[in-house]
């Protein structure tokens, strides 16, 4: 399997991914924000970090850099397009996936591990993973996940929530939520469900060293869905 | 602007020194040249009042690549590894502007790493606030820990550990320490001594604008009721710029091109050019038109003593400058020729085709002022002698819930949570234990990094609090595994002259060397600042030991929580029931007096290198080392974290209950083992001289002392976890 990870100049998780993707047989490319072509991909990568400083909108200046226009191409063509963090930021920006994300509730950063419940398998991303909640980590200033009242009945009607902030147990309540997002939203889909964005950092939690292990199970499982 | 006597003063030159001045140049100088003068020769830069005293310390070591003197220092950490390290202050700054201040802070730092070739793995930072009470304290720690965060997240560098105290010396004068470690191949290791004549000096980075100017003079004075004036020497960061300048660096330096690299901090250009050629013995012609600028109409003045961020200075080989530049512009920096290196061992700047400055670089560096500052030797204190009626109605566990809510014990979580702690995915050891500890990219190899200070036992008698500080991070680096090899310091004190903070000063750093001498912990890097008072105010003397130790292998790291029920409880290190100075005697009995616990060196080395024997022997379970709030506090931490309870059984001891759990005694920690292992460890403790007590056994979700009084750890932990969160929240 064949996947890119885009770096901005700002990225900073750009390597962390690379050891991940490699790490369970992903043949991963490093692929600069000024490079014009993808390479060819079964999986596209933006991402955390701070793209071009964040210092306009996170993420807005990123959605119009060059690679982005073959990333969203990419997208629109069926290609799986998975944004991390400052990925979901710039994600949201392209309009690839619908809503904003706005400051942290207490505008504060927030660097800790949460749960996410698993909210729709249908997809490649979540198809066969036996856990209904993982135990994530998050890193960020600006996951307060918000969209219109339109948008969110379009987004439910479609399943496209990917993933929400929970306990350990799967209990989606506001005291589990960390930024403010709303219904607790931590990642989602866009309508086709090949393009995912979420806040938590699968790639921090890839052995039993670090904050814990789950990432690998999502890693794991992504590959042998992409086969 | 003509210049004279008294424009030297307001440049915070002394008269004397501006004679001095005078006679070296053998005429008076020009405005310019004031300005590099003032910028070279103020406290912060030149190191006047302190260079006769670190002159003592240990500095070199059978690890020790470089010591003191470069950007920072470097240690060897085996298989052509090396790891640069360094501690740097930010008070003044962050006093008048705490998110500017602590940001530039831990941007100026890391960048001091880089510029040896070093890619920065983590970050530490040691900060000191003011009262709770006091009506600035709230603000400026929201302001340092957003400042601290807001530069350090975006870098990508996780900040693994930090210290964060209060104190009421600290109302008018904060502390904010910042720690950076790099790690780099030994053989491309880059320093800031130039060489060769003719070479191209190149200015890359942010351009420069008129943010920071005196910057460096402003932190070598006191404060006064004119600070707010003072807004405008501080500098504003800009993390991304240096994250692209990081990236750039780190691409040039892949290569072969570069002769001699030095990062623009305190002092701009002026002190980067300076360095540069003294330590080549060497001059510089600087072209100031060339100097990429922000704003319009910068004069000579103002570019030389900018402290804008985000800067470096390059000594290139001739030819490479093309190839250089495709770099930088690759990261979107600016990239300038400037100059070039002459014979004439003198600074000289150009500006409108005129010469504007002309030094002889050694009338800068070499005949820099150095003071020999009167000091007054610290007594010390009586010791006092605890009355039984005091203690009597004394309830443990209460006791033990108002240290654990203490502001300088309590949970700094609602901290750390704001600083990125696991990016770059190497951290196995986060905030909130003994030592932060990362691995070395790729290999079985972790890094342990603890930043330490002890201001109340500095202040209760500099000499032992100097020894004390560098025994507690030898023993905080031992508690998770690590071999501990070399120390950074960052020594924060009030006036040097005033004599009280000069010998406060003259007696730590005397107890620093001889502590990291006998402990075989030399001194690499550092940093001094003094004058942290308001008016006549002084700080309590605070030199923040920051430490560095190696595990060979990851896997045998060790943690302070609890691990399992049935597990045995030790205390390694004799328990004497030394009150004065503690947390409790401070808190609880409100007694000021008194002083603080001795330090026997040659304990604190056998019981830390006797520990290590265990570790290596796959024989702790976990490890604490005992400190603040004595025994009883550094197993509630342990019992807290591992969600497990503890049966307290105190040793049969001459001392009292309260004496024995909540003394500060020093050289100890509180080790689990398993119990079938007990022979083993006791045998190993008993063959090294090791005092130890049985302290108890791990239980379920309580504390039981002498099976009469008990307690749930979740309340334990809620009296740990409120305190900083109920602060920051009202």
């Amino acid at each position: 399997m064949k996947s890119s990870v885009i770096t901005f100049p700002g990225s900073n998780c750009d390597r962390d991914m690379d050891v991940a993707l490699k790490k369970f047989g992903f043949k991963n490319k490093m692929v600069w924000h000024a490079d014009a072509e993808l390479p060819k991909s079964d999986l596209v990568v933006l991402p955390g970090g701070f793209s071009y400083g964040d210092y306009l909108r996170c993420g807005s200046m990123a959605s119009k850099s060059k690679i982005m226009q073959s990333v969203i191409n990419f997208a629109n063509s069926g290609g799986m397009v998975m944004g991390i963090c400052n990925g979901f930021q710039i994600l949201v920006e392209t309009g690839l996936v619908p809503g904003v994300l706005l400051r942290n509730k207490y505008l504060e950063f927030i660097c800790k591990n949460v749960f996410v419940k698993i909210n729709d398998k249908k997809n490649k991303y979540f198809k066969n993973v036996d856990n209904e909640v993982f135990e994530f980590h998050i890193a960020h200033n600006e996951g307060n996940y918000f969209c219109t009242n339109d948008q969110l009945k379009e987004i439910e009607d479609n399943n496209q929530i990917a993933i929400n902030y929970c306990d350990e147990n799967g209990k989606i309540e506001d005291q589990f939520n960390p930024n403010g997002s709303i219904k607790n939203i931590a990642g989602i889909f866009n309508k086709e469900k090949n393009v995912l964005g979420m806040m938590p950092h699968p790639e921090r939690m890839i052995d039993t060293s670090l904050s814990g292990e789950d990432g690998s199970l999502f890693f794991k499982n992504l590959i042998n869905n992409l086969k | 602007m003509i210049v004279n006597e008294q424009v030297a003063v307001d440049h915070g030159l002394k008269k004397d020194e501006y004679a001095k001045i005078c006679e070296l140049l053998k005429r008076t100088p020009n405005i310019t040249e004031l300005g590099i003068f003032s910028a070279m020769w103020n406290e912060h830069c030149s190191y006047k009042s302190s260079r006769l005293h670190l002159k003592k310390l240990p500095t070199k070591g059978k690890k020790v690549i470089q010591g003191p003197g470069e950007n920072a220092g470097v240690i060897d950490i085996e298989d052509n590894d090396a790891i640069v390290f360094k501690i740097e202050s930010h008070n003044h700054p962050s006093f008048i502007e705490p998110y500017q201040g602590a940001a530039t802070g831990v941007g100026g730092i890391m960048r001091d790493v880089f510029t040896m070739g070093a890619r920065p793995i983590a970050n530490l930072n040691s900060i000191h606030f003011g009262s709770p009470q006091h009506k600035k304290t709230k603000n400026l720690l929201r302001g340092v820990v957003h400042g601290i965060g807001g530069y350090g997240n975006c870098m990508g560098v996780p900040t693994i550990a930090g210290q964060t105290s209060f104190d009421s010396s600290y109302n008018g004068n904060i502390l904010v320490n910042a720690m950076t470690l790099g790690l780099v191949k030994k053989d491309k290791i880059f320093y800031s001594k130039a060489a060769g004549l003719n070479k191209p000096v190149i200015y890359v980075g942010s351009k420069t604008g008129r943010d920071g100017i005196h910057g460096a003079s402003m932190a070598s004075a006191s404060f006064d009721e004119k600070i707010e004036e003072k807004k405008p020497t501080v500098q504003v960061g800009d993390p991304f710029t240096e994250k692209l300048l990081l990236e750039a660096c780190l691409e040039l330096m892949a290569g072969d091109s570069i002769i001699a690299i030095q990062d623009m901090g305190a002092a701009g250009l002026t002190s980067s050019s300076i360095e540069m050629a003294s330590k080549g013995n060497l001059g510089i012609e600087i072209n100031l038109n060339k100097v990429p600028c922000r704003e319009a109409k910068m004069t000579p003045y103002e570019i030389m003593l900018s402290e804008s961020q985000e800067r470096m200075l390059i000594v290139l080989e001739n030819g490479k400058e093309e190839q250089a530049k495709k770099i930088f512009d690759k990261w979107n920096l600016d990239f300038a020729v400037i100059g070039k290196t002459t014979k004439s061992k003198k600074i000289e700047l150009y500006f409108d085709e005129e010469k504007v400055a002309d030094i002889p670089v050694n009338t800068l560096v070499e005949n820099s002022p150095m003071y020999d500052r009167k000091w007054k030797k610290a007594k010390l204190p009586k010791k006092n002698k605890i009355k039984k009626e005091d203690i009597k109605h004394l309830k443990i566990i209460d006791v033990l819930k108002k240290i654990l809510a203490n502001p300088n014990v309590c949970s700094k979580e609602w901290i750390w949570q704001q600083y990125d702690h696991t990016v770059m995915g190497d951290t196995i050891q986060k905030p909130g234990g003994d030592a932060g500890v990362v691995r070395v990219h790729g290999t079985d190899k972790a890094i342990a990094a603890s930043v330490d200070s002890s201001a109340v036992y500095c202040w209760a008698h500099p000499l032992t609090g100097g020894k004390q500080v560098v025994c507690e991070s030898f023993r905080n680096l031992i508690s998770v595994g690590a071999k501990p090899i070399a120390i950074t310091n960052c020594l924060n004190f009030g006036s040097p002259e005033n004599e009280e903070n000069m010998g406060e000063f003259v007696e730590c750093v005397q107890g620093i060397g001889e502590a990291s001498d006998y402990l075989k912990f030399p001194v690499v890097s550092g940093n001094v600042s003094f004058y942290n008072q308001t008016k006549e105010e002084g700080i309590k003397p605070t030199p923040a030991i920051g430490g560095v130790g190696l595990i060979k292998d990851y896997k045998n790291m060790i943690t302070l929580d609890f691990k399992e029920v049935d597990n045995l409880v030790l205390v390694i290190g004799k328990t004497e029931g030394h009150i004065d100075q503690s947390l409790f005697a401070r808190t609880i009995l409100d007694e000021k007096n008194g002083p603080p616990p001795e330090v026997n060196l040659f304990n604190e080395k056998n019981n830390g290198e006797t520990l290590l024997k265990l570790i290596d022997n796959n024989l702790i379970k976990s490890a604490h080392d005992v400190s603040l709030g004595g025994i009883i506090t550094a197993v509630a931490k342990m019992c807290i974290k591992g969600k497990k309870g503890i049966n307290i059984n105190k040793p049969k001891y001459l001392i009292n209950e309260i004496e024995y759990l909540f003394a500060e005694d020093q050289g100890r920690y509180v080790i689990e083992i398993n119990k079938k292992d007990f022979k083993k460890v006791a045998d190993i403790l008993n063959k090294n001289a090791v005092h130890f007590d049985e302290l108890g056994t791990i239980i379920e979700n309580e504390v039981y002392i002498n099976d009469k009084t008990k307690v749930t750890i979740d309340e334990l932990s809620t009296s740990n976890k409120s305190w900083l969160i109920n602060y920051m929240s009202k």
